[in-house]
């Protein structure tokens, strides 16, 4: 329920929301990035729940006010439990005329719409390219929202004139100006971006004090001009008790590995080439030399993985990280591993393609080629993450597996999840699962020679750390002899050892988690079926459909090779299936063809995460049609 | 086996493999693989130590031959796959064998990456000048003009020059030996084996079946001496059947003069190993015999420099973060800076 706020004869109308979403457009260099997430942070601090979704351009600096230069960070967070940075803005902080241009239409009838003036001069409009002559914030463009039109750069200069910064270092503060105005308006506390600022500028004193000072005369702004007459007011959201941190996607893979390698006792060894979206996963791991891990940032992608190999060979947990257009590049080594039967795990964060596609966007199409995308019968355990949380999880099992059955795992995760952020209700060291790694220093077969191929009840072969004294072999690419790894171009011992490989990927499904109805019930009259970064909106519009009445479920796939053992049977029990997906139906080809199950296909293929709407609505339909 | 070989006194025979050597008859690669399981008895390193990793090729399937620990691993890519293990146990006495093609074309550029960074890994380059796995296309040490049967008009192509690219490529360790010659190639092998980084060694090979005699110019005995200039640290630049002729530095311009008619071996070029630029000119001779006059071709140790291994920069900057920050808990790298409690 609303209230009224009386302040020296003002009177302030305050709101009361379950869930508030935030758009902040402008500049690359106008520090968007960072001005988002001082907010999301804040709002974490405050024990709401959220998620993000940072988005920018593929240029590092496109031309300054242009729409192809802008650069956005999306908040959603609230009192309840938030699965989606949002589909559509309460609020948007445009800083200039183009982060209006490309994202007003996403803003909701009645929302508020912030801007900087200053940028909306003739050159700015120009940049923009709105027409000749048009005037958007007086021209009745904005009649439906209602809009607080303040000179931020104006006011930035005034408040920083005695500081004795130039006028670059003054205009590079608007940010925390605005920053500090939303903190008032959304009643919020500056100590966190106070203490942050404090860290990061503690050496440049008046850069500092600049900042802190910009930051509180945009509160105060808010706080003592009479126009502001609305202020929100979120409560803190009912999450499961515990100690959190916010996450993004990378980070969370990045710990995920660490973890599972110091779990298992090996040495984490990274081979990597930069690539967006999946280069922090590098930038994170390196920066833990003290911990003993082992990046090398490589010639090329093949080298990455490459070297990922020769570590592993050698006895550390080899990982490569890269993105679609280096994962096509890596084949031909995924091959070598899954021959070669040692531990590997290949990250994709996935982006939109084909070719350099949209670097920056995206996209859950490289699913067919985790699975296929190999020359000859190469199966690979293939698992996907859901949410920035769930990439720890996800990353910790692709380590599990690669270890524990000698094989090389592919993690799918994709842009929308790496770089998104949601607090994350992190496990103690000590309650990960244990990791069984087992290096074997004595022979096989007392009395001959040392059988490198022969198998476990797993049928996973047994791991020698070179260095092992007489234990000496040769592994390679050519076929192997079934037992004594030697080369064999025998035909029938091709189709066995063929149909040994795929029964060691199949056997994996015996440790993992059964697929479950994570909401509605089981044999309700609609299955949505999904994986990977569409897990948030599938959940949210389920949610709703169930508490509009409609018998609703949502199954959602963590683990896409080997699939769970159950899942065939799950998806029968329903009347109807339908799949969304950020491709052109691949799952929904594989479920097809391994089932028979009648799985309808939801496509979207537009660099952007499907929206809570569009979603329902189509499930809707499905639902309803004959 | 038992663990106590590692002690015993090994002998060639205790690192040949118990599979078939496959190579066609009279290849080059028996030679090399004669000396190389010769010397290693000699080496103070024990057999599980060692690895051989290759790439792809005739010269590549060497590990299989080897009774040592050993990865066959892709096209081009042993570089890459050699990187990771010596990252990971700088214990590891790694080899790596490779071919003119597996290094200089679909490996080019791991082999320059490998040299910059001096992985100590000792990098055998089987130089045959011929693809013959995929039976007999060029490759980019062919002679240019070279017919196969992919160039049936002759190829196009200039050839690389392998020890020139590798001196360009920062190796810290260039040589050029010859199938044909044991003792040499010994020597070689020896001295590659005791240098710490990237010791790269270029092995005329003949394919007897592709690209049969490219090299008898400088291996059969009516040529040889007249034909290659054997380098050593320290002494003058001589070659011919009876040590006549000799070379001098006209500036930067290698001159043959004729030790018998009246030159004087002190106003020879004195070959140092340590000096980068006269590497370079020496590497640089690479005259086609074919051609009047030309100079001979060099062999030997061309360079050599002392330079720290990519792996213990790698080891002691760990060192260094960790005496300086310590290594971080795991509760801590999971809960990181900044956490707050729902209660």
């Amino acid at each position: 329920m609303d209230t009224i706020e009386k302040k020296a004869g003002r009177q302030i109308e305050v709101k009361h929301a379950e869930n508030v979403v935030i758009r902040f457009s402008g500049d690359s260099g106008d520090g968007m990035q960072l001005t988002g997430t001082q907010f999301t942070d804040t709002s974490a601090f405050f024990g709401q729940d959220l998620s993000t979704f940072p988005e920018f351009p593929a240029e590092i600096r496109a031309p300054a006010g242009t729409v192809a230069g802008v650069s956005g960070f999306q908040v959603n967070f609230g009192s309840k439990e938030i699965y989606t940075p949002g589909d559509e803005y309460d609020v948007l902080v445009a800083m200039n005329s183009a982060g209006l241009k490309s994202d007003l239409h996403k803003v909701k009838k009645g929302g508020i719409i912030l801007v900087n003036t200053a940028g909306f001069d003739k050159k700015n409009l120009n940049l923009a390219k709105y027409p000749e002559g048009a005037d958007p914030l007086n021209d009745g463009t904005l009649s439906d929202y209602t809009v607080y039109k303040i000179d931020v750069t104006k006011l930035v200069k005034e408040a920083l004139k005695d500081t004795g910064l130039g006028m670059k270092e003054i205009e590079r503060s608007k940010n925390m100006f605005v920053l500090g105005f939303l903190f008032w308006m959304f009643d919020k506390s500056m100590d966190y971006t106070i203490g942050f600022i404090t860290e990061k500028f503690g050496k440049k004193k008046e850069i500092m004090d600049a900042n802190i000072k910009a930051l509180k005369s945009g509160y105060n702004y808010g706080d003592t001009t009479e126009i502001f007459t609305t202020r929100w007011k979120i409560d803190s959201a009912k999450m499961a008790p515990g100690v959190y941190r916010q996450i993004t996607g990378n980070h969370a893979t990045s710990i995920g590995l660490i973890c599972a390698a110091e779990k298992a006792g090996l040495e984490l060894f990274l081979g990597s080439y930069p690539i967006t979206p999946a280069s922090d996963i590098l930038h994170e791991l390196s920066k833990y030399r003290a911990n003993g891990v082992k990046t090398f940032q490589a010639e090329d992608e093949i080298a990455a993985i490459c070297s990922a190999i020769g570590a592993s060979y050698a006895g550390a947990l080899g990982v490569t990280t890269s993105s679609g257009p280096g994962i096509a590049l890596k084949g031909e080594a995924m091959g070598l591993a899954v021959i070669t039967e040692i531990p590997l795990v290949v990250i994709n964060v996935q982006r939109g393609g084909p070719s350099t596609g949209l670097p920056t966007k995206t996209e859950q199409a490289d699913l067919m080629q985790a699975i296929y995308g190999r020359h000859g019968e190469a199966p690979m355990p293939v698992i996907a993450a859901s949410s920035p949380a769930d990439c720890f999880r996800a990353a910790y099992e692709a380590c599990r597996i690669a270890i524990e059955h000698m094989t090389p795992v592919m993690l799918l995760t994709d842009g929308y999840i790496a770089n998104g952020s949601e607090p994350w209700k992190f496990p103690s060291a000590a309650d990960l699962k244990p990791i069984k790694s087992v290096f074997i220093t004595e022979t096989n077969n007392p009395g001959g020679k040392f059988l490198p191929y022969r198998r476990d009840e797993q049928l996973v072969r047994p791991r020698v750390k070179p260095g092992t004294p007489g234990l000496e072999h040769r592994i390679g690419g050519l076929e192997k002899q079934d037992e004594t790894g030697n080369v064999s171009y025998d035909s029938a011992n091709h189709e066995k050892m063929v149909h040994l490989r795929q029964a060691k990927i199949d056997k994996i499904a015996d440790s993992i988690p059964l697929a479950t109805v994570e909401s509605g019930k089981e044999k309700a009259k609609i299955c949505v079926l999904g994986w990977g970064s569409t897990e948030g909106a599938i959940k949210t519009s389920v949610l709703d459909l169930i508490a509009e009445g409609h018998d609703v479920a949502h199954v959602h796939l963590r683990y896409l090779n080997p699939m769970p053992k159950n899942l065939g049977e799950l998806l029968k029990g329903f009347d109807k299936v339908i799949i969304p997906e950020m491709n052109l139906g691949q799952l929904a080809m594989i479920i097809r063809g391994k089932y028979l199950v009648p799985a309808e296909s939801y496509t979207k293929v537009q660099g952007l995460p499907f929206a809570v709407d569009e979603l329902k609505t189509r499930i809707l339909q499905t639902l309803n049609s004959k | 086996m038992s663990a106590d070989t590692t002690t015993a006194k090994l002998t060639a025979k205790d690192f040949s493999s118990d599979q078939d050597v496959k190579w066609c008859p009279g290849c080059g690669d028996y030679a090399i693989l004669a000396q190389v399981q010769r010397i290693f008895p000699e080496f103070d390193v024990k057999k599980e130590d060692v690895v051989f990793v290759s790439g792809i090729g005739c010269s590549s399937r060497f590990t299989y031959y080897m009774d040592t620990y050993g990865m066959h691993s892709i096209h081009g890519r042993a570089a890459a796959v050699v990187s990771g293990i010596r990252a990971t146990n700088p214990n590891l006495d790694v080899w790596m064998i490779s071919g003119d093609g597996d290094s200089l074309s679909i490996g080019g550029n791991h082999f320059i990456h490998l040299l910059r960074r001096n992985f100590n890994v000792k990098y055998l380059m089987f130089n045959n000048q011929i693809y013959g796995l995929t039976k007999g296309q060029y490759s980019p040490a062919s002679e240019k003009g070279k017919n196969t049967k992919s160039t049936p008009f002759g190829s196009l192509d200039e050839p690389f020059n392998p020890a020139e690219l590798a001196l360009g490529a920062k190796g810290t360790f260039v040589a050029r030996t010859l199938d044909r010659d044991a003792k040499h190639q010994q020597a070689i092998l020896k001295r590659a084996h005791e240098h710490k980084g990237t010791a790269f060694v270029e092995i005329y090979q003949n394919c007897p079946v592709f690209n049969d005699g490219a090299f008898f110019t400088y291996t059969e005995k009516e040529t040889k001496m007249e034909e290659c200039l054997f380098v050593e640290h320290g002494k003058p630049l001589v070659f011919g059947a009876n040590s006549d002729k000799g070379i001098k530095l006209d500036g930067l311009k290698p001159v043959i003069v004729d030790l018998a008619g009246g030159a004087s071996v002190n106003d020879l070029w004195i070959h140092d190993e340590t000096d980068r630029m006269k590497a370079t000119l020496l590497a640089g001779l690479f005259d086609n015999p074919a051609m009047n006059p030309h100079n001979p071709r060099p062999f030997g140790v061309f360079y050599k420099e002392n330079r720290a291994t990519y792996e213990d920069d790698l080891i002691n900057q760990i060192n260094a973060v960790k005496a300086k920050k310590g290594s971080t808990p795991l509760d801590r790298i999971l809960s990181g800076d900044k956490t707050w409690t729902i209660a």
